[in-house]
């Protein structure tokens, strides 16, 4: 049986109806990532005795089958969220061999759903990037063309999702790096509201804006994983007490009621400069939302223009100090022979961090440093405050707010990474959702003539995902399935 | 200079770290232990493990709270904590979680009384929140580290630049750890580093309204260092000032083996340390509902004490402000007090002979001997004239050395006071017969010879004979 395939809600009716094991999925997961990831290079580790494991484990619980809303689900984690046992190397040379003391929570919450533990994925380097090309490894292709990016920074979680590697895989989000590879990958990805997951075990990048969500094939599928995964653990002091809601039991044919009536806000000046073939998709699925009975209204967001420097400032400052860390004097890696002190501190991170991070240390070192402070990390934080407040001026007016997810689909490896700038404007669309603190999901609306897959972006209400699956659910259901996607085995992916 | 306090004013401004008395780290829970292995008493958190992160802990805030209210504070229902940067192999993170902008309680102060009897108040600037650092030790072979400490919850208090002597400091540091001592906050040890303080020294004209070029102490493990230290660190600059030379603004670490300043780094070398809000914290919430349960669970602290004790035991200002110094003291003197019946002369003996031997032998109230139960026997037994008050001092001796009943020490030794006159007689008889010029003398008018004859019943007796009853004794029988 072809397991790439499947959706999670497909797996559990499978286990439900006894059609095969959670130990077979796996093997077959494992046997096709051991064939096919050469190419695509999506993981960083897989244990396969470790996975095989925990699948035979969960088979002895199989009388717990509908109390474990993942039995037996195997999901790929990237590489920067830490897992036990596993190794946790944000793809950087400087946490390399770094094995993970303890579990990240929202890893924790989906074991204890019955979540299986396939693999560590690629990513850029702790997180900064837009394409996967900086990661400390090597690149990741993208699936639908391996000529492409998949994106990034989850890439790697992207593209073993949409290589049919994995029915799901966790990615983290400080500016996009869900949203966007879902949308280069023709994938549903969702960045939570800040505070609805528990960031205890994710590698910080910028505290004040990571947030961990899933990439999976449907919207079914990323509201069960969302649901499993996120809430107060105890550990992380901004996370909301809040009860989570059971976002899967709305995704049904009650969600097109709902969904009636709904506004959608569309702001009109933001989509100039969009790639025409990106836009055309994109104005393409508001008619579908208008057909689904929603109303589109248009809103003013006056600052969001200012949310690429922002984010610049905010992100930079946050992971100079986040990053401060990687000293080579506690763990990860050292340089050999260090002079002195001095010596160890900067050969260890000027030979552990690759290029774009150490831009990164720099730019916000600086912006942190006295006499700065006032007019870069100050500035930014009033700024993000009036996009806050732009925010909050839409809700007023409408429900969901949609945008293309990325100005353009999946570019060529080697084309943006000479030009970091141009490579930051991949991240417009989602950047300002990071820097307010509402909820993003990602949803593919259709292809390019390339082929290559568009995604359209709906940002909601602070905590109010739900309204969002519904949506996006409804959309889903309307737009029918996506035609060539590599993990039903179309000839351009690695499923071929 | 000869005596630099004649031409020049001294400025003295401290900053007091005490690490809170609490079972876990200021945000993990691993365990606040002194004394431990290096590095058993750590977590994912105190070694900045990647993708850790601080919870703050309540015990800590509770305990600091107590300190605001003790040293009366405001205290703000809204502070933040912040990340302050720099690269050390004791500091995991790269920053140490403090509070800077926004600390939680500023105002307050400290009162304390000098030696002249003069009572200062010295006002506080704030107290904020940090975390404790872990400990270097530099050996021939490296550095190590040890992250048992890193993570320890501490206050900072930091005063306004009042104090204008070294004595001052000594005397607001004593009534500050006292304090935090009374209010079980801090355990208040200078030499295991859980109270530490730096002082920030500089001199002026008398009379002139700028401050000097303030110098940074570090390094001070003792009272008695912080007085010498800063006495050094005046003479130090103000031959500076006479020779012409500028003061150089930068910290100096006191070195108690040549009884010296000398510098650790220069102010063009001060770090950046690029504070900002910590992203993975809240700001911090103290209610006015904590603030008020937390001002009514507070102990008696000591200047409350002192008021009491001059009112309830009629104590001098002077005994009580001693007594009340801390409060196993001031417990013990209580007990003494109370068993005893007799709080005057209580006071005398804790005060006069019970400290004075404990500091000899470097002891504290704690590790006494005696204790308050056997001290208020003894003076019970003198009040009843069943030990002369000469026996007496005897008879503590011995406590002291054997932690013994003064009963059986009197019991053993044969010690009890003789007052029977017929007894004492015979010996008065003895005496003046064995000694025909001196009772010529007395009789020719030198009547300050009644003390040889007392003293010579009393060796007679060894020391064991109402000394009033000799007295009466040999009068009667020199003058009948």
């Amino acid at each position: 049986m072809d397991f790439n395939r499947l959706e999670i809600l497909d797996l559990l009716e499978g286990y439900q109806r006894k059609e095969f094991s959670p130990s077979e999925v796996a093997q077959s997961l494992l046997t096709s990532i051991e064939k096919k990831d050469g190419e695509i290079r999506s993981f960083l580790q897989v244990r396969p005795d470790v996975t095989l494991d925990a699948a035979r484990a969960i088979e002895k619980r199989s009388s717990e089958i509908q109390k474990l809303p993942l039995y037996g689900v195997p999901i790929a984690i990237k590489d920067n969220i830490l897992v036990t046992g596993w190794q946790a190397t944000a793809a950087s040379k400087i946490l390399k061999n770094y094995v993970a003391p303890f579990t990240a929570m929202c890893v924790e919450r989906l074991e204890s759903a019955g979540a299986l533990i396939l693999g560590k994925t690629n990513l850029d380097e702790f997180a900064m990037g837009s394409s996967t090309e900086n990661s400390g490894v090597a690149p990741t292709r993208n699936p639908w063309k391996t000529d492409r990016v998949p994106g990034g920074s989850s890439g790697g979680s992207a593209a073993a999702v949409a290589a049919g590697f994995a029915p799901a895989s966790l990615g983290t989000d400080t500016g996009g790096s869900i949203r966007q590879p879902a949308s280069l990958c023709g994938l549903v990805g969702v960045k939570p509201t800040y505070g609805r997951v528990s960031r205890f075990g994710l590698i910080a990048f910028a505290s004040s804006l990571d947030q961990a969500g899933p990439l999976t094939r449907s919207v079914w599928d990323a509201a069960r994983v969302l649901e499993c995964m996120a809430g107060y653990g105890g550990k992380d002091a901004t996370v909301s007490r809040s009860v989570v809601p059971k976002y899967t039991e709305n995704l049904n044919e009650s969600a097109f009621g709902t969904v009636r009536n709904l506004r959608v806000g569309i702001c009109t000046s933001w989509l100039e400069g969009v790639d025409p073939e990106v836009r055309t998709a994109f104005e393409a699925a508001v008619e579908k939302l208008k057909e689904l009975g929603m109303r589109p209204v248009e809103v003013e967001l006056p600052n969001v223009k200012y949310a690429l420097s922002t984010y610049y400032l905010v992100a930079t400052s946050e992971a100079s100090s986040n990053l401060a860390r990687f000293d080579g004097v506690h763990y990860g890696y050292r340089t050999p022979n260090p002079k002195d002190l001095d010596d160890l501190y900067c050969r260890s991170r000027g030979e552990g961090f690759g290029p774009e991070v150490k831009l990164r240390i720099m730019l916000g070192t600086y912006a942190l440093s006295a006499g700065y402070y006032d007019a870069y990390y100050g500035k930014a934080n009033q700024v993000r405050r009036l996009i806050q407040q732009d925010f909050e001026a839409a809700f007023e007016k409408c429900d969901v707010i949609a945008s293309p997810t990325s100005p353009t689909t999946a570019f060529k490896i080697g084309e943006k990474v000479s030009d970091p700038l141009t490579m930051y404007l991949s991240d417009i669309f989602t950047l300002p959702a990071n820097l307010a603190g509402i909820p993003g999901i990602s949803v593919p609306v259709g292809v390019d003539s390339a082929k290559l897959p568009i995604g359209m972006q709906l940002m909601g209400r602070h905590f109010d995902e739900s309204t969002l699956f519904q949506v996006a659910y409804c959309y889903e259901r309307r737009r029918g399935a996506l035609a060539n996607a590599p993990w039903r085995g179309s000839k351009s992916g690695a499923g071929a | 200079m000869k005596n630099p306090l004649e031409k020049y004013e001294v400025v003295i401004g401290l900053e007091v770290h005490a690490q809170l008395l609490t079972k876990s780290k200021m945000f993990s829970e691993a365990p606040n232990q002194f004394g431990a292995n290096p590095n058993e008493m750590i977590g994912p958190v105190c070694s900045g493990q990647p993708g850790s992160l601080p919870i703050i802990n309540q015990t800590a805030i509770d305990l600091g709270v107590r300190a605001g209210v003790a040293l009366h504070c405001k205290i703000h229902e809204e502070s933040v904590f912040a990340r302050k940067h720099y690269f050390y192999p004791d500091l995991p993170k790269g920053y140490q979680i403090s509070q800077y902008e926004r600390p939680y309680c500023t105002g307050g102060y400290v009162e304390f009384a000098l030696k002249d009897g003069s009572v200062r108040k010295i006002n506080l600037v704030r107290i904020h929140f940090e975390e404790d650092a872990g400990k270097s030790t530099h050996a021939s072979h490296g550095t190590l580290v040890d992250l048992n400490r890193a993570g320890v919850p501490l206050i900072e208090i930091v005063s306004e630049p009042e104090m204008r002597s070294s004595e001052e400091a000594g005397q607001y540091l004593r009534k500050l750890r006292s304090i935090l001592r009374y209010a079980n906050i801090c355990d208040g040890n200078m030499e295991q580093g859980n109270f530490r303080c730096d002082a920030n020294v500089s001199i002026r004209l008398h009379g002139a309204k700028e401050f000097g070029t303030r110098v940074e102490l570090k390094n001070i493990n003792s009272f008695r260092y912080v007085e010498k230290a800063i006495d050094y660190e005046v003479s130090r600059q103000a031959d500076a000032l006479e020779q012409g030379e500028k003061i150089r603004q930068e910290t100096r670490g006191w070195n108690a083996v040549k009884g010296v300043t000398e510098i650790m780094r220069e102010k063009e070398m001060a770090h950046d340390y690029r504070y900002f809000p910590d992203p993975d914290l809240p700001p911090l919430v103290i209610s006015p509902q904590l603030i008020q349960k937390i001002t009514t669970e507070m102990p008696e602290l000591p200047d409350a004490k002192r008021i009491r004790f001059i009112e309830e035991y009629q104590l001098s200002e002077y005994n009580a402000d001693v007594l009340t110094n801390s409060q196993e003291l001031a417990d013990f003197y209580e007990r003494v007090a109370k068993g005893s019946g007799n709080a005057k002369s209580a006071a005398n003996w804790v005060m006069n002979e019970l400290l004075g031997r404990l500091n000899a032998v470097g002891k504290e109230i704690d590790d006494t001997p005696v204790s308050a139960e056997n001290l208020a026997l003894l003076v019970k037994n003198v009040d009843s004239d069943k030990i002369s008050g000469k026996i007496a001092k005897t008879v503590f001796d011995e406590m002291f050395a054997s932690g013994k009943s003064p009963d059986a020490i009197i019991a053993e030794k044969g010690l009890v006071q003789i007052s029977d006159p017929a007894a004492l007689e015979a010996v008065v008889k003895k005496i003046i017969e064995a000694s025909p010029s001196e009772v010529a003398g007395y009789k020719s008018g030198k009547t300050k010879l009644l003390g040889f004859f007392v003293g010579q019943v009393m060796k007679e007796t060894k020391g064991q004979a109402n000394p009033g009853l000799v007295n009466d004794l040999v009068k009667k029988h020199l003058d009948g």
